[in-house]
Parts: structure tokens; sequence; C-alpha cells
């Protein structure tokens, strides 16, 4: 295996079922030089430092051209980027202001608020488990539950969920640094004007007709240009992830059916168990967004000022050096510090939002359904490399709990 | 019987008791039991309670978000240990190799741990310090009991001392909408620790509170009335203010009293021991059963000149006791520095302060992140030529960053691009510590590892 080889495979479909052997190839080096610059970091304690360095930036435009591919495409949409792609003071600004409505310590009890809401939705979507003998846990359970969240919590109608749906799909797609598509940085940007085009007559509606939810909340105190960006970057962020995170935890304790047993007699493990898989499958495998703007010394290896640095989340959450037995699922894990939601000043800002979801998905999906076995394992799993999770999980079921 | 031996009976019936029942106390408890000690373990307190935190004690709890009843510390795991609470200790007989304490009891001891800590310094004037009114915070019950007279009907607060304590309570007096003056003799707030730059920021932080701030002055006198009420305070440049409260945040004094004629090494700046937690006698010899954590704890770090520092902070509270009750029951070899690095915090005026390395070391500093205007920056502050603290205000997710500049002796000023530097604040400045104290030489060392149990010490050559 040459050394220009890995982030190709990395990204190459057919490592997408089980990308876990290409991770720990690249662990044998810490800080891996790729033909074309890019540097990848794939070990814990390597990756952990390098998020929190403020020598790095989440801002794409710091890279020399010919490097803008990964993470964004070429902004012809009129819109500033989102403020998962700006560095401090912008991204300060920006979360802090989008923070205000979203949780503590100005709206401590907004996402709590939404949780009886959020139990009914997985009550009727286990509902219309009844009487069938096969379900895909994606489409049937783990896509609408997210999406009816995030369109509550921003504030728009999920009845129009079939017309950003397909928005935010291409817009995801758009991470994968690899995608193999042409267009594809076209397409992200029509998406993007067309998604942005979407919210930007929303927000004009809820700034004459204030209504539930953050953008109507958020209105008053941005600029119309802001305010849309960030719509367009929860709203997608909303979609992909949580729907791989549910999915992710069904299919993991499918395959340890040991495990499984345990937490239909104590419910409580679910706290371990939804941790455990976001260190063991993280619905963000990795993030290729980032760039040097010093020479930065890592485990003997200097980045160079202007190299995009890939952060190998998936890898470092299976470091044995700071997990035992690492590719071991184990919900009795102590110390479990994963980077599933990444760290630092951009750790994930929906996660606590996700983390309700899970909660009120995860144990509620197993106390109903009596499952008898995946149909396809693994199940096929989606293009995306960065947003990693199954397409579909078809399982046979043997009926249903009240 | 050979020493190692020794330790291994120690593991499982020695007596080990602990002196000083609060955070280090309990953390080196827990340590011991979970590191296999099976013999017994005491613990004695002076306070009636079992352990408790107190960093909510000056914030949450003087705003009624948590009861000061209600922070007793998280246990990790059963202690298995007798309690002697409510009794302090009153001396230690190291030929008998045992505690008396204040009730006449005796309690022997194999080994023994010191985490006595500190107590807030009373106000100097013991008649005015009696007044109804007057109030120090230190303790759960301080905490309850200024809580109670802040939301009593008063109008007027005096705050003496502008340091962490000092402008914790003042901020929490602003929340509560009571007037607040706060008499500092420095310069400005928080000056001893962060210096006057930053000091300047804290200061205008406050009067942008509506703090009624005097620097620069410091309280003579404290005036009662006819039942024993403050009524007014004296300042040194001539005014009065009429005050209901006053509290006197002039920092704390070390528990070390009660050790006085014991011959270990113990007096008003704490206890010497080594960097192993092991208490020094009077001769500077280190004895082999006493060890020392916590607040009283003075230790030589060689991130800072092999100086002895005492250190006041919850962090180094817990990593300290640690250390000692791993060092307690090993045998030589296996023992570990604490080599943790000075950490702490503040919450203020809605800003979160914190502070990594020995900011009064640095004799100049660069705003390396942020800006002062904005009150949100990180301040990194030089030493001879290294990295050897940072300061941030709203800013802490950075400060593992200077954390491992600090212990890779990193050059200052940082030359390095980061995100949010602005261009303002390139050159570094005097940081304008009143007393500077820059010792005049030294090696430069850097701590490696992730880990304290990995942590060691290695030694750079110096090629300045």
């Amino acid at each position: 295996m040459t050394s220009g080889t890995i982030s190709a495979q990395i990204t190459d479909y057919a490592h997408r079922a089980d990308p876990y052997p290409l991770y720990a190839e690249l662990r044998k080096q810490p800080v891996r030089r790729e033909d074309d610059g890019t540097y990848l970091v794939s070990t814990y304690y390597e990756v952990r430092s390098l998020a929190n360095d403020p020598r790095l930036s989440n801002d794409t435009s710091n890279r020399p051209p010919g490097y803008a591919r990964p993470g964004q495409p070429a902004e012809e949409t009129g819109l500033p980027p989102s403020f998962i792609f700006t560095d401090p003071p912008v991204h300060d600004r920006l979360r802090g202001t989008i923070n205000r409505p979203f949780g503590p310590p100005h709206s401590p009890r907004f996402l709590d608020g939404l949780r009886g809401e959020l139990a009914k939705v997985v009550t009727e979507l286990l509902d219309a488990f009844e009487g069938k003998d096969q379900v895909d846990v994606v489409e049937d359970f783990a896509y609408p539950l997210p999406v009816t969240a995030i369109c509550r919590v921003l504030g728009v109608p999920r009845e129009d969920e079939p017309r950003f749906h397909v928005w935010a799909d291409v817009l995801a797609s758009s991470l994968d640094p690899r995608s193999g598509d042409d267009d594809g940085p076209e397409k992200a940007q029509r998406a993007r004007q067309e998604l942005g085009a979407y919210l930007s007559d929303l927000i004009e509606t809820k700034r004459r007709h204030p209504g539930p939810g953050m953008l109507s909340a958020l209105a008053p105190d941005m600029t119309p240009a802001d305010l849309e960006a960030t719509a367009v970057l929860l709203l997608v962020a909303g979609h992909e992830t949580t729907v791989n995170a549910i999915t992710n935890t069904t299919l993991t304790l499918l395959r340890h059916p040991d495990v499984l047993e345990r937490f239909q007699k104590d419910p409580d493990l679910a706290v371990p168990i939804i941790e455990e898989v976001l260190r063991y499958e993280p619905p963000v495998q990795f993030v290729p967004w980032t760039t040097a703007l010093a020479d930065i010394d890592v485990a003997g290896t200097t980045i160079p000022k202007g190299s995009p640095v890939w952060l190998m989340l998936a890898a470092a959450n299976r470091d044995p050096r700071r997990f035992e037995d690492p590719d071991r699922f184990d919900p009795d894990r102590k110390d479990n510090e994963h980077l599933g939601f990444y760290t630092g000043i951009h750790y994930c800002f929906g996660a606590p939002l996700a983390r309700i979801e899970l909660h009120l998905a995860v144990p509620e999906l197993f106390r109903r359904v009596k499952f008898s076995r995946l149909i396809e394992d693994p199940p096929p799993y989606r293009a995306n490399a960065v947003l990693r999770g199954p397409r579909q999980l078809p399982v046979a079921i043997e009926g249903l709990t009240a | 019987m050979s020493a190692d031996t020794d330790v291994e009976v120690l593991r499982r019936q020695g007596r080990i008791v602990v002196v000083g029942a609060s955070l280090a106390g309990l953390r080196a408890a827990e340590t011991l039991r979970e590191k296999g000690f099976t013999g017994s373990l005491t613990m004695i307190g002076d306070e009636l309670y079992e352990p408790y935190d107190r960093p909510p004690l000056s914030k949450q709890a003087l705003l009624g978000r948590a009861r000061p009843e209600d922070t007793a510390l998280p246990r990790r795991r059963d202690i298995d240990a007798e309690w002697r609470l409510g009794v302090a200790a009153a001396d230690l007989d190291r030929d008998a190799k045992q505690v008396r304490l204040v009730n006449g009891d005796t309690v022997p001891y194999d080994r023994l741990l010191i985490t006595t800590g500190t107590r807030a310094r009373p106000w100097f004037h013991p008649e005015e310090a009696a007044l109804d009114g007057v109030f120090v915070l230190r303790t759960r019950d301080d905490s309850a009991r200024l809580y109670r007279k802040l939301t009593g009907g008063v109008r007027r607060v005096l705050v003496i001392g502008a340091g962490f304590t000092g402008s914790e309570v003042a901020s929490a007096c602003r929340e509560h909408g009571l007037e607040v003056t706060v008499a500092e003799r420095g310069p400005a707030p928080l000056v001893g620790a962060l210096g006057g730059v930053i000091g300047a920021v804290a200061d205008r932080l406050q009067r942008k509170h509506g703090v009624d701030l005097r620097c620069g002055v410091s309280v003579t006198a404290l005036e009662g009335g006819d039942v024993g009420r403050l009524r007014r305070a004296h300042l040194s440049d001539g005014s009065v203010i009429d005050v209901e409260v006053a509290v006197v945040s002039l920092g704390a004094m070390r528990n070390t009293e009660w050790l006085a004629g014991s011959g270990v090494a113990a007096g008003p700046r704490g206890i010497a021991c080594d960097a192993g937690c092991r208490v020094f006698d009077v001769n500077g010899i280190v004895t082999d059963d006493i060890y020392a954590a916590g607040d009283v704890a003075r230790s030589p770090h060689p991130l800072f000149d092999y100086q002895f520092l005492a250190l006041e902070h919850w962090g180094n509270a817990v990593e300290q006791a640690e250390i000692a009750a791993h060092n307690m029951i090993c045998a030589g070899p296996d023992r570990r520095p604490h080599l943790w690095l000075p950490m702490f915090w503040s919450s203020q005026f809605g800003v979160n302060i914190k502070s990594v390395g020995v900011p009064s070391l640095g004799g100049q500093l660069v705003v390396a992140q942020g800006t002062l205007a904005e009150e949100r920056f990180v301040a990194v502050y030089g030493y001879r030529g290294r990295v050897i603290a940072a300061v941030s205000f709203d800013g802490a997710k950075w400060l593992g960053f200077y954390e491992q500049q600090i212990a890779s002796g990193a050059p200052f000023p940082p030359e390095y691009r980061s995100v949010d530097r602005r261009s303002e604040t390139l050159q570094p400045i005097e940081s304008a510590f009143p007393d500077p104290h820059l010792p005049t030489h030294g090696p430069t060392i850097t701590l490696t590892g992730h880990s304290p149990s990995e942590r060691r010490v290695t030694f750079v050559p110096s090629h300045a």
C-alpha cells in the first residue's frame, strides 16, 4: 500500500461497510501526508489536540488555490459561509447568537420542552409497525424523527419536507471530499441556493409573523444572510447525522445480541450504549475541511502552513492507546470520552438535541419491537464517507408490544 | 523484613489517618481504596459536614440557584472510613505516631495525610469582625448566612478585597440588584493573580455592571450601631460609606497552627513537601510517613524553577490527593511526582475567566486571540522567552492548547498565526504585576505524557 492511496480508499465506496481496517492501517502513522499535500491525523491524542489548536482553521478560504475541494463548494450562492466553516471571532459571534434560543443559560428549557412531542412521534412511528413482518429502520423510523425534530427546532413546516429533503441530501453529499461526482460542487451550489431561497422566504414570513422555533427567535438578532446560512446548516446537519446515529445504534445492538438482551432487561443501559455507539460507529467519521494556518508539529511530523488537514474521528475513537480493546463494543466501558461529537469550539452544536432524540428513540424501539433478524448484513450504505451510515436497514420483526 | 514487604503489610492492614475532610481528603481516601488499601481509614474534619464542594458557594449558592447543603461532593466509591467530624486536630506527636484531637482523643497512624486546607482571613479587628453584617466566605455555613442576608432586604454591600472571591461576591450582589461598593488596596481587581493589564479589563467589567469600584484604598474601620449591627465603613481616602453588609475577601490562611511544635516544616505559607507529597521536617529531611495535599501543601514545581508552590485550586486538590494516596502505599520506585499545571477558573459579571500556569511569573504578555476591548480573549504570559501562563476571558476552550505550550516550554512571544489573532496584539506588553518577583535563572524544562500517571520531567538544553 503506498502512502498516497489511503484517503482514496477511505472515500472509495467499497470500504464503506467496514472502514475500520483502513483506519487501523492509518493509525500506524498518526500523521500521514498524502501525495496531494493533505495530512490525515488518526490517533486520539493528536486529533484531540489539533481540534483544540488555534492554528487550525475551519475557514477553507485559508487553503492555497487548488485545494478548495472538500468541505464547501465555491461560493457563488450569495450566502456567507455557515458558522461551521468560519473561525473566531465570526464563529463565536454567530454560534453565541444562535445558542441563545437553543440552550442554557438563556433558554434552559427549550429542548426539554420538545420531549413530549418527539416521544409522540416515536410512538406513532412504532405504531405503524403493527402487522408488518419487515421494516426498514431508516425509512420507517430513524429518518422521520430527526426531521420532525429539526423542523420543530427551527420552526419549519414539517409538510415541506419532501421539498427540502432533496436539497439537504445533495448538500450532505457535498461534504464528501471525493464523491466521484464531477458535477458535485455545481449541484451542491444549486441546492444551497435553492434551499437558501426557500428558507429566506420562510424567514421573511417569520419576521412578520413570529411563531415558535429558532428562526423566529433569531430573526431580530441576525442579518437575513447570516440567518439563512445558519438555517441551511442546521437543517442539513439535522438530517443525516442523527438518522445515522439511530440506525447505527440499532444495527450495532442487533449485531450484539448479548448486549441487547441485557438492555431489554435494564433500560438504564441506554446511556452507556448510546455513548459507546458514538465512539464505536460515529455518524461523522472525519472532518476533512480544516487547514493549518502555521507550521504545526504533531507527533514528530510538521504539518506545513496551508495544508489541508483531515481529522479522522472514527479512527481516533478506536485508538488502542486511548481505549482498551477499542474494536470491542462494550457498554461497560469506563472513561468513554469519545470524539463522536468532535471537540473544541466546533463541538457539535446539536449534540444535546441528538442525545434527546437517541434517548427517546432507542429504548422505545427495543422495548416495543421484537426483532428476529437483520435481513442484510452489512446493509447497503450511503455513498457518503464523512456522514457514514446505512441507506436502508431492513429487518424482520415478529411483533409489537403496546 | 524488606521495605517492600512493609508496603504490602501497610496496604493490607495499615492504619491511615486523613486530617482534613474536604475535597483533597475525600479524593485521597477514594484513591487509597481504589488502589487496594484494605487497612483502617480515619477521616478527621473540624466541620460537621461530610466533604462538600466550595466553588458554588461564591457563585450559584449566592444567587439561590444551588443550596449550600446540596453541594456535597459526589462519591466515586465507598471508602469504608471511620469519620470523626466536628472535631479538629489539636497536635501531632511524631514519636508516638498519633494525632491528638481537640476533645483529647488520640488517633494512631502508620501513614498520615494532611489536607487541612485554608480558612478565610478574618477582618483584622476582632470587635469589628464580630459586628452583625460582617461576613467572610469560605464554608457552607458562611455561604448560607450570606445568602440569607443578601436576600433579606439590604440595600448596600461593601466588598473588601477584589480578588476572585470578592469579585464573585460583587457580581452576585449586582445580580440581586444590590448596590455594591468594592474596596481594593491594589490598582485594579484581580491584579495580584493576573496583573495590571488584565486587571484593567476586570476594572472595566465591574464598572460596566454598576459596581462602585474604589481602587488604591483600604478600609480602615467598620463601625457598628447601638445593637451591634454594621452601619458604616471608613476608607483610607477619608470617605465614609453607609453599608449594612461587609464581605471580607482578603484571601486565605493555611490551617497549619496545629502542627506547631511537631517538627514538620509547616507555617503560614503551607506545609513543605517534596514533589511526591512527602512532608519535610524542619531540618529539610523528608519524612516517609507524613504526606500533604491540597491548599495546605507547598511543593516544588520544575516548570516554575522548582519554586515551592501552594495552590488554592480545585483541580490541584484532586490531583495532588490522588498522587499522595498513590505514593503513601507504594514502594519507592513506583512513586509518582505531582506535576499538575496550576489551573483555576472564575465566573463573574457573565464572563468565564480561566487561567493555566503561573501568570504572576510572567513579566510580559501578548493577547494571542481576541481583544481586551471585547472582554473575550486569551492572554499569554511569557517568562524568560517561554510561555509560562495563559488567561482567558470567555475562551476557556483554548486553554488546553496553551497548557501544552506551557508544558512543552514553547517560545514566547508566540509567533504563529492562529484563529482570531488581531494585528493590534502582536507586540508583548508589560503585564504590570505590582511585584514581579522574577527569579534570576533556571533551566528550560518540559513535562511529558498524557496523564499524571505518565508525567515525567525532561530537561531541554537551552540554546538561548
